[in-house]
């Protein structure tokens, strides 16, 4: 989309242009920076790491016989005097979705090089991370406080709690990296490291807007597996 | 002048499209909720969660992570692979159905 021209090479739209990515020698995907060409085969390694997560948690949820515990009643939350069914749950899904849109609006912001927008978002971007974090961290000790181990729960079948911690954990781990890196790259972006093509602190690599586009990615992947995950373990 | 700034926009998308796909991905996600609110069960429920589901995995990848716009070979590198976990999906759901008819079988009729 963004992908600088190489000389005497016009890519083609469509399984042409596929064709010609693939069937030609040296490189593929002719021009994508090779960062973002990385990250995307990060992503779908990750892709089936969550995969197997989940399935496992299909596996052992599917074929145990004792009650899986009711996730809108464990959820809930009691909010003046009313139970409300995974109350928290929904507000961290929102704040996820709106850090993911402000990410999807810096990445065009630092297209157009528009500085400023672009390091206002990715912060904002990032204090939205920082949120969802500490309802997660909020949400844990609760669970814990009323009992809940990888090993047993009160609620039903004990496998529960080691796919809650295992999944939630391990989505949580990713969201407190892009946290961190989000708040560099805020940094590196009102520094106008970008615009200036600062080299970074582990490479040789010319500093580019293109790696806001890349964090975007990680981040907007990380928004995806909340999806499944809330779909999946909490709403199923 | 004006030929380099024309070009250097049309690499960006409008405002708009992000604006559009982010509401709804709200309202979708609302909707989600809902079915949790008005506890609706069976196949309405699953069918309903899985629908909004991928219609927000969908418009995610498809629009803020490009996707719609990327090149063919990237996006067939990246969609292919889902197939094999697809397949690990039904092995494991043949597999858990098989581990819940030994235990019931046991269960009843004993070791």
């Amino acid at each position: 989309m963004s992908d600088p021209k190489i000389e005497g090479y016009t890519f083609k739209p469509g399984f042409k242009g596929m064709a010609q990515d693939t069937g030609s020698d040296q490189t593929m995907f002719k021009g994508v920076h090779w960062g973002k060409a990385m990250m995307w085969i990060f992503l779908l390694s990750d892709t089936f790491i969550f995969s197997c997560f989940l399935i496992s948690y299909m596996k052992g949820r599917g074929s145990t016989l004792i009650d899986w515990p009711n996730p809108s009643e464990v959820f809930g939350l009691h909010v003046f005097g009313v139970e409300v069914p995974l109350l928290l749950i929904a507000i961290m899904t929102f704040v996820l979705i709106t850090s993911s849109g402000t990410m999807a609006l810096a990445v065009k912001y630092g297209y157009e090089k528009n500085r400023k927008m672009c390091g206002w978002l990715i912060l904002a971007t990032a204090v939205g991370g920082l949120i969802f974090v500490g309802m997660q961290a909020f949400e844990w000790s609760k669970l814990i406080h009323e009992g809940v181990r990888p090993w047993e729960n009160p609620f039903g079948a004990p496998q529960f709690g080691s796919f809650f911690f295992m999944i939630t954990g391990f989505h949580g781990t990713h969201v407190s990296i892009g946290v961190i890196f989000l708040f560099i790259y805020a940094y590196k972006t009102f520094k106008g490291h970008y615009d200036e093509g600062k080299r970074g602190w582990f490479t040789t690599m010319k500093g580019d807007y293109v790696e806001v586009e890349i964090l975007g990615l990680y981040w907007h992947f990380v928004d995806l597996v909340w999806v499944f995950i809330f779909a999946f373990f909490y709403l199923w | 002048m004006s030929d380099t700034k024309k070009q250097e926009q049309a690499s960006t998308h409008k405002i708009g499209i992000y604006l559009w796909i982010w509401g709804l991905l709200f309202v979708l996600s609302f909707f989600s909720y809902m079915v949790d609110w008005y506890q609706f069960q069976g196949m309405l429920r699953w069918s309903l969660i899985l629908i909004f589901m991928f219609l927000k995995a969908g418009l995610i990848m498809a629009f803020f992570m490009h996707l719609f716009w990327e090149r063919y070979a990237l996006v067939n590198v990246l969609l292919w692979p889902m197939t094999a976990i697809a397949c690990f999906i039904f092995l494991m759901v043949a597999e858990f159905e098989y581990t819940v008819f030994t235990r019931i079988f046991y269960f009843v009729v004993g070791g």
